[in-house]
């Protein structure tokens, strides 16, 4: 019984643990190899269930591409070679924030052409509507 | 009058949007995520033959001749569905190269013996480091080489008669 109360504990604390459960306790070298390696491995999409990244993720692709960035880490390369060279294997899908392109241009610019064109709307009826003369409807009952 | 109509306008051209955004995604996989690779050389491979493990299987042991990768496992259910299609392509004169993925030779070899081995050649990635090279996640997925050693077509999945027939047979006739 107690026992089981504790295992019922465990569950419940499990629900507030933090997101990434999937990276396994690795001996890192140094603190800030592990901040680097963790901030890297969230920035990173995993290939096989894509709304995770690989710190995320406990598909096995992802515990190989943690493995390769780790080991990439320690042969010295910076982040952006690292993010390179999962490009060049997988394309940019794995980037959760890919570069700005000719491709998603439109991606990027449309929410904020989209604000100017509200803008413009609303500044339009505002105008309209003050250099309207403010008419007083007899008949108005309100 | 045109002022009234224009918010009704606008959902309209926003609907139509909407919807031949949902119809160009349509029967697509959007799991799958494109290589890549297409276009460009094929990933040096260097890896054992399952039943000649002594000896490394390259790309130069292929080179000037199109072929077939097909990535599979005995672990993997998919590659079961399939099956029968690679073996009926590897019949027709298709040279296909298995590449068995994250699986031990033994079990390789029994799920062979079970389903038969429609490949002409078995390469052996046990520990699947040397799949990222050419961005593999996963079995089965299969590509097209051509005989210049180019990447023509990858495909992430199961492989139906309609792929072979429409895709992958077009492609070899193409570059024999």
């Amino acid at each position: 019984m107690k026992n089981l109360w504790i295992v019922a504990i465990l569950i419940f604390a499990n629900l507030f643990a933090p997101a990434s459960i999937a990276l396994e306790p690795t001996k890192y070298q140094s603190n800030d190899e592990e901040q680097r390696f963790k901030s890297l491995a969230n920035e990173l999409r995993c290939v096989m269930c894509q709304n995770q990244s690989i710190a995320d993720s406990n598909a096995p692709i992802a515990h190989d591409l943690r493995v390769e960035v780790l080991s990439l880490m320690r042969e010295g390369k910076t982040d952006a070679e690292i993010k390179n060279y999962l490009v060049e294997r997988y394309s940019e899908f794995v980037l959760y924030q890919p570069p700005v392109n000719k491709k998603n241009a439109v991606l990027w610019a449309g929410p904020f052409l989209l604000l100017l064109i509200g803008l413009f709307v609303v500044a339009n009826i505002i105008r309209k509507k003050s250099s309207a003369p403010t008419t007083v409807d007899k008949n108005e009952e309100w | 009058m045109m002022s009234r109509l224009l918010p009704l306008l606008a959902f309209i051209a926003l609907a139509v949007l909407l919807f031949v955004g949902v119809r160009m995604n349509s029967g697509k996989d959007t799991s799958a995520i494109p290589s890549p690779l297409i276009g460009k050389q094929a990933p040096a491979l260097n890896l054992p033959e399952l039943n000649m493990p002594q000896q490394s299987i390259g790309l130069q042991d292929l080179k000037g001749r199109a072929f077939v990768l097909n990535i599979w496992g005995s672990w993997c259910v998919s590659c079961r569905i399939e099956h029968p299609i690679i073996t009926e392509m590897a019949k027709s004169g298709v040279i296909v190269v298995g590449y068995n993925y994250k699986d031990s030779a033994e079990d390789a070899r029994a799920w062979l013996n079970q389903f038969g081995n429609p490949y002409a050649l078995i390469i052996q990635d046990e520990d699947g480091k040397a799949a990222l090279d050419w961005g593999i996640y996963g079995a089965p997925e299969t590509f097209v080489i051509d005989a210049q050693g180019i990447v023509r077509f990858k495909h992430v999945g199961p492989i139906t008669s309609e792929i072979v027939q429409n895709k992958i047979l077009p492609l070899l006739k193409d570059a024999p």
